[in-house]
């Protein structure tokens, strides 16, 4: 099977607000991919809905052929968009944790990139900045194995040296099976490496496109077309 | 020598003419093995897709060859290679024009700026 996540027509509704409005998408695997949006255009809320945090009101979603549960969780690796880890836990006590949780996670990764962002694996989280919190909760989504990564807005909380960082990492622990979905607002950090964008407003799919297509085709740069077709 | 890309034209061009300029200048030195997708794509900073793609490109162009076990290499052809520098400063003379007479000189004069500052440079 070539695509990794197919959704058809997905919907979700919260009362009287349609979060995602008839999502119909392909990703395939070996890419990575850009959702983009302004702030409650409903990245968040499809990226839940793929990690089976939250049941679509219609419409199906597909992660290599099952929908959202116990079976795509051992393949998809998700980064939420707020920190979910124990405060009172060192970092090497999650590290533990995700051991034993994930047959593909991959501790000695974990470890060295960690040492390589200077981060000690015997600090509390309790004692980290907000920044420091977040390169590790990404560490740990990196350091699995997995075949699907959804990364909701990695880079917003780093500063732009570890937020290099950060994407030298994606680049260098991308392999040609898997796929990562980033969702982010920072387009210019991070159009470079990727291979095809979607824009999502208001809920639903506006454009899909490789960064190469919309360079040629507008002669601007993802960022500058994003804040074109967003204008406030 | 760092990648400079440009965030307003196409990566995937950008990326064929800067191989193309490190072959020619002897960073990839004629008949040298290239380091692989994954190191040049990370090193440039790029999807590995793209970079991919850039060097399929250059393989059809005949300025790099692929051997199926051992890697990418760049060609044996001195020849190729003295038409991309050709190639290469054609364009960059072409760009240099078109911004001195936007300036309002006519190409004696160019050809006189050129002369007086080659030979200052030479001293």
């Amino acid at each position: 099977m070539s695509n990794i996540l197919t959704c058809r027509n997905v919907t979700k509704v919260f009362g009287s607000k349609v979060a995602v409005n008839d999502v119909t998408l392909d990703i395939p695997r070996g890419k990575i991919v850009g959702l983009l949006g302004p702030n409650a255009s409903g990245k968040s809320t499809f990226i839940k809905l793929c990690n089976d945090l939250l049941t679509p009101t219609s419409g199906e979603i597909l992660i290599d052929g099952n929908r959202p549960g116990i079976e795509t969780k051992k393949i998809v690796s998700y980064l939420p968009e707020r920190n979910y880890l124990n405060d009172w836990m060192k970092v090497s006590d999650i590290i533990g944790l995700f051991r034993d949780f994930y047959s593909d996670f991959n501790e000695e990764k974990a470890y060295d990139m960690l040492k390589k962002l200077n981060i000690n694996p015997k600090d509390k989280l309790k004692t980290m900045s907000k920044g420091t919190k977040e390169k590790v909760q990404l560490i740990l989504v990196m350091s699995r194995e997995a075949q699907l990564y959804m990364l909701d807005e990695p880079i917003g909380g780093v500063d732009p040296a570890a937020r290099d960082y950060i994407l030298d990492t994606i680049l260098s622990n991308y392999n040609e099976n898997a796929t990562i979905i980033i969702s982010t607002h920072l387009i210019s950090d991070i159009e470079k490496i990727l291979d095809e964008v979607v824009f999502i407003k208001e809920g639903k799919i506006v454009l899909t496109k490789t960064v190469d297509e919309i360079r040629e085709e507008t002669g601007k740069s993802v960022d500058s077309l994003f804040r074109e077709v967003f204008k406030c | 020598m760092p990648w400079e890309l440009k965030s307003d034209r196409p990566i995937y061009s950008q990326l064929i003419e800067q191989i193309e300029l490190r072959i020619c200048s002897g960073v990839y030195p004629l008949g040298s093995k290239l380091p692989s997708v994954r190191d040049l794509a990370q090193e440039a900073a790029v999807n590995p897709n793209t970079m991919q793609r850039a060097l399929s490109k250059l393989e059809e162009d005949g300025l790099l060859y692929s051997n199926r076990t051992s890697g990418r290499f760049v060609t044996e052809d001195v020849n190729m290679i003295n038409q991309v520098k050709n190639k290469l400063a054609k364009e960059h003379v072409q760009i240099f024009l078109k911004k001195m007479t936007e300036l309002g000189f006519d190409y004696e004069e160019i050809l006189s700026i050129i002369t007086t500052l080659a030979e200052e440079m030479k001293k």
